[in-house]
């Protein structure tokens, strides 16, 4: 059976910009995150972790520390509860670092050896810092380079087809008048959102309930489900309040330690991560280098195109930064290759950064083509018009839409594109240097499987029960909106309750899949209970219900290249002197199905390009090869945009319907971070003259390349 | 004699005495959220390089994770559940809402209670850092948004909410009338 | 952090008392640094002594015309106050250019002076530092040295200074006052800090025991055409990769007076008095001021990633004193 819902504007809710319906509680401190919900007799736990990159735990001295005031247990792996890792999850086999303390093995500089729990905060935090453990050491290795020889093709990921093939790619390239063949880098990235991860365990009349900060919590419940044997039913999280996630924020070994800790003291124990244990617990961004070579024609036509990305993984799992997906969207040519290779080292297991794949794909990808676009003397928008596919490259099936070009010619007319001079470092203000540049954007619109509740309740009020996460996206908002046109009622009739996995099985927020994904269940259960709801019929005390699931009307979903597309403008100003560089604007302009509410989207579209400036200049965690570990580990050493960084950034969108799709709306938390970091890079080349291919553009890459470029036109004098 | 490693201190919050037992190492930040349960202020780094635990004391600015609450003893104490009048907001709250200042909101406190203190630094006359001539002969800047951003930049915003936050601070300036560039709005 | 004591102050000799001779205690002023290396256990102090309310809180002119500046003045209220900004403005500049608006509130002029270095092996515990655990080894040699020192550099520690405020200090002459229990002492900036040879962990000539009082800055007329320049990897709200204060004094085309100091590039602020000696008395250009740069350069000693800092430094120096040069025609 498909089911075909509708998301009209009946009430004009969709559409309509509206303030967030917890926004008073965010202004005034009330809105409560994971670490700040009291419990009586809470006790805190601290995590000690591995200093050394690979080894063994030879021994853990944990007398002197349980005899420190307060400490009420140290786990580790000579006493902690046994936990089962061997099960295939929502997102596939668990990150064996959810295993802790199961083993004395260590793979990387981080990984938690003990659980340090006290009465306070404090006495924790010092016995933690206490603790003596010892290790025997093994050789490490985590240099990550291009043409690491221990580099291999995954084979049979379950997340990823690694490598995709058509035409013969070197017959295209020697038969292209122009080629395109170049290295580009990105570095390590962390999410690092601003509420470190947190949460409370308790054993609360037989049943596990767990205070989290979460991205699902359906997803967190039945992860904890299978990795303690418990009935899922007597597994709860909630997880109301989420302070930024990206990727971050699904389980990670703080809320296995929790719930170890509870289940050996008998009372609620929260474990909240340090700013310095993030950058090795809860996943990061692998640092790429990727090739891509293209062929052309003179006219920009692609004759070849090939895009190969290495990335890391750890020792003790495998995951893929799926760089090179984003040619089987964009891009078509006679001969077409994609390749993701790994190489594992002694580091903690990467995981989904904000726009995984397309963020530092994009950067590689759309650099090249501005690097194309040069060489056949083209506008960067024509080449990439003459390059639009009918369909997906790879799949050959049909867009459900791409409205890639509406993007580019609504950018190109705001941003005043019409008026560039396409020439490199010609215009100069003061000491900085002045450029353009843009990209294209693509991120896929994916959904996922949900449950939805929807009661008319007596009073006139509809309560709305759908276990979504609102991690800044607006989650609560939109949800109101979605219910309110679906029920055609005001929105301030709709009360909406997330984040409890008692509410039932629902997506999480992630891949830009969760306001497509819990709409369509919303919508599903309104559209059923208005249809039970007969015109001045009354209404029992207990309300009427309604309840959707989605899962089969997913399956049924005709399969179709689905994504949202965008395009990106910049303008830098580049002081070659001191190698600042400064963004001065940003444009982007979206093709993403409906925009349920403009208010929080633009600034979700705002957020994401923030991101992509931020990837451009500043963020980079830099591995230290002798110890293993990072140096830098705060949010000193590790830069992300301030204030000062970001200059007004516009964000707007052109009309995207989507013909056949039950839901009309797509993924918009991710699209905004793609192709902005290519934008600022190629600005800068317009500026200056010098192509960057190795992020972040720090000031002393901008400075060595000045030098070099000095010294290649002293040599050129010199010859001429 | 080992020196007592622990004090009982009384701090004025929000108007209000607050008589506690504090650990010395426990700072501002940790008395507020774990013994005193304010938690409107965040911690994010602990470490004084995100601004998340912003608060004021003395009307002043400061970051309360390296404020022991031992030493802020006999400070007056503002945290963002003392900012707003009752139920009616501030209005530096009240532009963060309209013009959605945030996302996911945990910087949100501490952004509100900085900026609070931006108006008001501004409005003593201080420059800053890209004021381009400091001499006070110069007279008192124009809050641009290029000012408005180096004043905030102590408030570090992981969801990139930068752009409308800057909106709000010269919203929110211009109404306590402040002299407000063009630029900012 | 271990359990500490704290004891609050209220005059000089009090806290002086206070402290004693006892090594494990320490003065806290605003706690910006201080704290911040507790909670990384880098100091491991038994008793703080809190200095914040000692009348030490002053601006004043001296008799000569140059400024007093005592210990716990705020770095907010030392970048607003009018004296500084008119006869120094490259002071308050640096003030502003360094940490947050809320840090600055916090932050002392005795404290900042004794910043550590934010050096992020010597922040570790897990790993080496010879600052901090003296003799265990120096790993930014061959490991991330992006941002560290190219002059008067160690083998033992290439770490840098991380105050802004000590680098307009430096260029203007300041004298730091102490006391300790046994009397009052001075130091001039430049012996002050020590060099690093092989005691990297010993950074100041500051007596054990001794408290600091106050900052003297001379009257120095060409500070009034004084500006600080930063360039860091952000535009605000990080430490510098290479900085400048510089105060310049033309004449008819020809260099009278020049201060020339550098942050970001040593284990202390560094005082360019090559540079300056190369300019005084020459013209004001371009050409001269790259002569100059280069005189104070020719001693650096980079490392594979920090070799940059000569081309920048070279270029701030050609800036800034082309800024102020053409300032002063205006």
């Amino acid at each position: 059976m498909t089911t075909t819902t509708r998301i009209a504007a009946v009430t004009g809710a969709v559409g309509s910009a509206r303030t967030r319906v917890e926004g008073r509680d965010k202004v005034t401190g009330a809105a409560r995150y994971a670490g700040e919900i009291p419990f009586a007799e809470l006790a805190h736990g601290w995590l000690v972790l591995s200093t050394v990159a690979r080894g063994r735990i030879r021994s853990v001295d944990d007398a002197p520390v349980l005899a420190m005031p307060g400490v009420l247990t140290v786990l580790h792996h000579g006493n902690a509860p046994r936990v089962e890792t061997d099960y295939v999850g929502m997102l596939g086999r668990p990150n064996p670092v959810l295993g802790i303390f199961q083993h004395d093995r260590v793979p990387f500089v981080g990984w938690p050896v003990a659980l340090v729990v006290a009465e306070t905060s404090e006495q924790a935090r010092e016995a933690a810092e206490a603790l003596v453990v010892r290790y025997d050491e093994e050789p490490h290795d985590v240099a990550f380079f291009a043409g690491h020889p221990s580099a291999y093709t995954p084979q049979d990921n379950p997340m990823l087809q690694a490598e995709t093939e058509k035409g013969d790619v070197e017959a295209q390239l020697d038969a292209s008048p122009v080629v395109v063949d170049e290295e580009y880098t990105t570095p390590e990235e962390h999410h690092n959102p601003m509420e470190p991860h947190a949460a409370t365990a308790r054993w609360d009349g037989g049943r596990l309930d767990v205070v989290d900060s979460n991205q699902g919590s359906t997803w967190v419940a039945s992860e904890l489900a299978q990795l303690f044997s418990l009935d899922p039913a007597s597994v709860r999280v909630r997880s109301e309040h989420v302070g930024g996630a990206f990727g971050s924020k699904g389980l990670s070994p703080h809320q296995v330690a929790a719930v170890m800790a509870t289940t050996v003291l008998h009372r609620p124990v929260r474990v909240v991560l340090t700013r310095r244990q993030m950058f090795s617990l809860v996943g990061f961004r692998s640092p790429t280098a990727q090739r891509i070579r293209l062929g052309a024609d003179a006219d920009g036509r692609l004759r070849a195109f090939d895009h190969q990305a290495l990335s890391l993984t750890s020792t003790v799992h495998e995951f893929i930064e799926s760089s090179a997906v984003l040619g089987r969207v964009m891009y078509d040519a006679d001969a077409h290759h994609t390749l993701h290779r790994l190489v594992r080292l002694d580091v903690p297991t990467p995981a989904w950064m904000r726009a995984p794949g397309e963020a530092p794909g994009s950067f590689a990808l759309e650099s090249a083509l501005d690097e194309l676009a040069a060489k056949c003397g083209m506008d960067p928008i024509a080449l990439r018009a003459r390059n639009e596919p009918e369909t997906g490259p790879v799949s050959g099936l049909p867009f459900s839409s791409r409205n890639v070009l509406a993007c580019f010619e609504e950018g190109a007319r705001r941003f005043g594109w019409a008026d560039r001079d396409p020439r490199p470092g010609l215009r100069r203000e003061g000491r900085w240097l002045l450029g353009t540049g843009t990209a294209a954007a693509t991120y896929p619109s994916g959904v996922g499987p949900s449950t939805a509740a929807v009661t008319a309740e007596s009073d006139g009020t509809f309560t709305v029960r759908i276990n979504a996460a609102d991690i800044g996206t607006g989650a609560r908002t939109a949800m109101t909106l979605v219910a309110a046109d679906a029920l055609e009622v005001d929105p301030d009739r709709i009360r909406v309750r997330i984040a409890d996995s008692d509410l039932g099985p629902a997506m999480f927020a992630g891949g830009s899949m969760g306001t497509r994904s819990w709409a369509w269940a919303v919508t599903v259960a309104a559209d059923e209970l208005r249809e039970r709801l007969s015109p001045g019929g009354g209404i029992p005390p207990e309300g009427i219900t309604a309840r959707s699931n989605t899962a089969e009307a997913i399956g049924a979903l005709a399969k179709k290249e689905r994504h949202s597309f965008g395009a990106q403008f910049a303008e830098v100003a580049v002081d070659v002197a001191t190698g600042e560089v400064r963004v001065r604007r940003l444009l982007g302009i979206y093709a993403a199905g409906t925009i349920v509410n403009p208010l929080t989207a633009r600034s979700q579209f705002i957020g994401g390009m923030t991101w992509g400036l931020s990837m451009a200049l500043h963020e980079e965690a830099i591995r230290d090869r002798a110890s293993g570990g990072h140096v830098g580990a705060d949010l000193a050493g590790y830069h992300f945009a301030a204030h000062a960084d970001v200059p007004l950034i516009e964000a707007d969108w052109v009309d995207d319907p989507v013909p056949d799709d039950p839901v009309g709306i797509k993924g918009i938390g991710e699209i905004g971070v793609v192709g902005v970091a290519a934008a600022i890079a190629n600005a800068v080349w317009h500026a200056t003259g010098v192509r960057h291919r190795d992020l972040p553009i720090r000031p002393d890459r901008v400075l060595r390349a000045a030098d070099g470029a000095r010294h290649r036109a002293a040599e050129g004098a010199r010859n001429a | 004699m080992a020196p007592s490693t622990s004090s009982a201190i009384t701090l004025n919050i929000n108007g209000e005495k607050y008589t506690l037992p504090v650990d010395h190492r426990t700072t501002l930040l940790d008395a507020l959220r774990e013994q005193l349960d304010l938690t409107g202020t965040k911690k994010g780094c602990d470490q004084g390089q995100c601004g998340a635990c912003t608060v004021l004391l003395d009307g002043r600015r400061a970051v309360s994770c390296l404020q022991l609450a031992v030493a802020a003893e006999g400070r007056a104490i503002t945290t963002i559940e003392g900012v707003a009048d009752g139920e009616r907001l501030h209005p530096v709250q009240q532009a963060f809402l309209d013009l959605d200042g945030y996302q996911c909101g945990y910087c949100t406190p501490g952004q509100i209670c900085s900026a609070l203190a931006v108006i008001e630094e501004h409005a003593a006359g201080w420059p800053s850092a890209v004021t381009d001539d400091v001499r006070p002969d110069a007279g008192v800047p124009a809050l641009t948004a290029e000012e408005i951003r180096e004043r905030m930049s102590g408030n570090l915003c992981r969801c990139g909410a930068y752009v409308s936050i800057v909106q709000a601070v010269a919203q929110a300036a211009e109404a306590a009338g402040a002299e407000v560039k063009e630029a900012a709005l | 952090m271990r359990e500490f004591g704290y004891e609050r102050a209220f005059d000089v000799s009090g806290a002086v008392a206070l402290l004693g001779a006892d090594p494990d205690a320490r003065f806290l002023g605003g706690g910006t640094n201080l704290l911040d290396l507790m909670k990384a256990g880098v100091e491991r102090p038994a008793l703080l002594i809190d200095v914040r309310e000692l009348p030490l809180d002053g601006v004043e002119l001296t008799d000569d015309g140059g400024l007093r500046i005592g210990a716990t003045v705020t770095n907010s209220d030392l970048a607003a106050h009018p004296e500084v900004r008119r006869r120094y403005p490259a002071l308050a500049q640096a003030v502003l250019a360094g940490a947050s608006g809320q840090l600055r509130n916090m932050a002392t002029v005795g404290g900042n002076l004794l910043q550590r270095t934010r050096c992020g092996y010597f922040t570790d515990l897990s790993k080496p530092c010879n600052k901090r655990a003296p003799g265990s080894g120096c790993p930014a040699l061959t490991g991330e040295h992006h941002n560290h020192a190219i002059l008067g550099t160690s083998e033992h520690c290439v770490a840098t200074h991380p105050s802004d405020m000590a680098v307009a200090l430096a260029a203007f002459d300041a004298v730091i006052s102490y006391e300790t229990a046994d009397r009052p002492g001075e130091l001039p900036i430049d012996e002050f800090y020590l060099p690093v040879g092989e005691t990297p962990h010993i950074e100041t000539a500051l007596p054990a025991g001794a408290l600091i009082t106050g900052v003297t800055l001379p009257q120095a007329p060409v500070a009034i055409h004084s500006r600080y320049r930063k360039v860091r990897e952000r535009a605000s709200y990080a430490f510098a990769i290479g900085s400048i204060a510089a105060a310049l004094d033309v004449q008819d085309d020809v260099v009278r007076e020049v201060r020339l100091a550098y942050g970001a590039v040593a284990s202390r602020p560094w005082r360019a008095r090559a540079a300056e000696q190369v300019l005084i008395g020459s013209p004001a250009s371009a050409e001269a001021f790259a002569a100059a740069a280069d005189a104070e350069l020719a001693a650096a000693e980079a490392l594979p990633e920090n070799g940059y800092k000569v081309t920048l430094m070279h270029n701030l120096v050609v800036a800034v004193l082309t800024a102020l040069t053409e300032e002063a025609a205006r």
